[in-house]
């Protein structure tokens, strides 16, 4: 009888390793294309790090049309801090752009939050059958890429003069109506039950909103925040064609004008423009994973 | 709750996103459907013409037939990929990291990865290095001095960049699809004999599809964003392969082209709503 019940131990301690390996091998296959994912990081840090004859020496196939390949180090000969030192204290330039960028970024979400933040408010709790079919409209807009309402775009930042200005961006951004549904998936996972108690309480529905709403459903609305400052930090399409002024461009429109001979300082700024992004990236990325499913529009 | 104070709030709390959608939106839209029909400069009413220009424009031709090939690679790619890496992670205990791996790449801005992918994809670049080096350690081939973007290869190229941004958030929704199956469907069906493909083919698939539903749409709405590495690693004219409608309308709109842009913005907005009208069909007739 003992000795059963120990064989049966045995049986189950065996399995759970087995189990365990099992774990371990699967999450060492899944693990495996992360080099894809951590090896251009780690090529700006490095190329960041050199000076320009080192960067030269490795770079020059590209531009040389000699038969040889790119080559790289993953710790530099040199190092040095010469291309941090040139463009955070000698080029005034790149803060500015960097500004442009914060700008923008910021002036987005915070006018989507205003603009957005109501409207999922009342597709989540008012909506008939007309906000039905304004919903659905509202899903084809979502959809609808920049570059079908770029002439639209055009048209009217042209009759309120602003083209060439940081508003040609910001304004028509402000009114995407993405965060939208980000919001209202947020709006939806409070329990309507709450909002009927709080009005035979004698509740107004604008403190309902103020005071049930918006805390409970702040999971949208941070998820909202995450995704768009991802997106707005990466923009290029718009400021593009609406910003001719380069003084008035994000970053992610100057970093690709750097050319090869100025290599190091492209590394060292394209590092600087993803910091943000990477901080967004992890503070944020149970909003950012909650916003990708709430961004499934479900009714 | 009443029914008008229902509407009155509904109203009032729409209302800003609402008139903001008007004026940058419908009401522009709408001008750009009545200039479809009139010549770009003198404004002269001039029928379909315009329409027949851009359906006899070689540029346009190619750039749709490059879009609808690069959609309908790309897509059901990424969804197969993205199952395949939700499945086994959905079984793990600390899935975590490997999620985080995942969806990093849609955090990185495509500005600074550019000049990465340029020292990959160069003649004199990585890929060709490694594949040298291939060669030379089994003996099968000497140097490799293929170029990527400038030949027909530039298209796979922007497949991989596009599956290599895009994998995290399918896999996110994915497992989230997957987690969401009752767990007393799956013990039945094992109850039952039913093997771990069964279950994968006959639970955990027909579960699902409202989950495909959302990644189609979702991965549909971000395969635009591919232009944005087109043109930053080959500019407004790129090899014919990847000539996307993206450029056309690009390149449209530099030239001040605006009679032949109306006309095609109206073409592509419409043809995109038919689309999505016939998925979201598709995807209710299903729920039923």
């Amino acid at each position: 009888m003992r000795n059963g019940k120990q064989i049966e131990k045995k049986d189950k301690t065996k399995q759970k390793i087995k189990q365990n390996v099992n774990q371990a091998f699967v999450l060492g296959i899944l693990i495996l294309p992360g080099i894809f994912v951590i090896f251009p990081v780690i090529i700006l840090i490095t190329g960041s790090f050199m000076d320009q004859y080192e960067l030269k020496e490795y770079l020059s196939p590209i531009f040389m049309e000699n038969l040889s390949y790119v080559s790289w180090k993953l710790m530099p000969d040199y190092p040095s801090f010469g291309n941090y030192k040139k463009l955070l204290f000698q080029d005034p330039s790149f803060f500015i752009l960097f500004w442009n960028s914060i700008r923008m970024t910021a002036c987005i979400l915070g006018g989507q939050l205003l603009v957005g933040v109501p409207a999922a408010w009342a597709f989540a709790v008012y909506k008939g059958r007309a906000g039905k079919i304004l919903f659905a409209f509202y899903v084809v807009l979502m959809l609808l890429p920049f570059q079908v309402t770029m002439l639209s775009n055009y048209l009217v930042l042209n009759k309120l003069f602003l083209l060439n200005t940081q508003k040609a961006v910001i304004l028509p951004a402000i009114f995407s109506t993405f965060p939208i549904f980000l919001c209202y998936g947020g709006f939806r996972s409070i329990p309507v039950q709450l909002f009927e108690a709080a009005r035979v309480d004698g509740a107004r529905e604008w403190n309902i909103f103020l005071q049930i709403g918006l805390p409970l459903g702040k999971t949208g609305i941070l998820s909202a925040i995450v995704l768009g400052a991802l997106e707005y930090w990466n923009m290029m399409e718009q400021p593009m064609a609406f910003i001719d002024d380069k003084s008035m461009w994000p970053l992610s429109l100057y970093l690709p004008e750097i050319t090869w001979a100025k290599a190091g300082y492209a590394f060292c700024a394209s590092f600087i423009t993803l910091i943000p992004a990477i901080f967004v990236f992890a503070m944020g990325q149970d909003y950012l994973e909650q916003g990708i499913v709430y961004s499934g529009l479900k009714e | 709750m009443k029914r008008g104070k229902r509407i009155r709030a509904f109203i009032i709390f729409m209302a800003p996103s609402f008139l903001g959608v008007v004026i940058f939106v419908i009401l522009p839209f709408a001008d750009v459907m009545k200039r479809s029909f009139t010549t770009a400069v003198t404004g002269n009413f001039t029928g379909i013409t315009n329409y027949i220009i851009v359906f006899h424009n070689q540029a346009f031709l190619i750039a749709v037939k490059n879009t609808v090939k690069f959609t309908l690679i790309c897509i059901p790619l990424l969804v197969f990929i993205g199952f395949l890496i939700a499945m086994p992670l959905s079984g793990l205990k600390n899935g975590g990291v490997v999620k985080s791996i995942y969806l990093f790449p849609m955090a990185m801005p495509t500005a600074t990865i550019v000049i990465v992918w340029k020292m990959v994809f160069y003649k004199e670049g990585f890929i060709n290095l490694v594949l040298t080096e291939i060669g030379k350690w089994t003996g099968s081939w000497g140097e490799v001095h293929t170029g990527y973007l400038d030949t027909d290869a530039a298209f796979w190229v922007l497949v991989c960049s596009y599956i290599w941004k895009n994998t995290g958030y399918t896999v996110v929704l994915w497992l989230a699809g997957i987690l969401g199956i009752p767990s007393e469907l799956l013990d039945a069906a094992r109850v039952d004999g039913a093997g771990k493909y069964k279950r994968i083919w006959y639970i955990i698939l027909p579960n699902l599809k409202s989950t495909l539903y959302t990644i189609v749409i979702l991965s549909f709405l971000n395969s635009f964003k591919i232009y944005r590495e087109a043109y930053l690693v080959s500019g407004a004219y790129p090899h014919k392969s990847i000539y996307l409608l993206q450029h056309t309308f690009n390149n449209w709109f530099v030239n001040m082209e605006f009679d032949k842009m109306a006309a095609a913005a109206v073409c592509t907005g419409f043809f995109l709503l038919a689309v999505i009208l016939l998925l979201q069909k598709v995807w209710d007739r299903d729920e039923v």
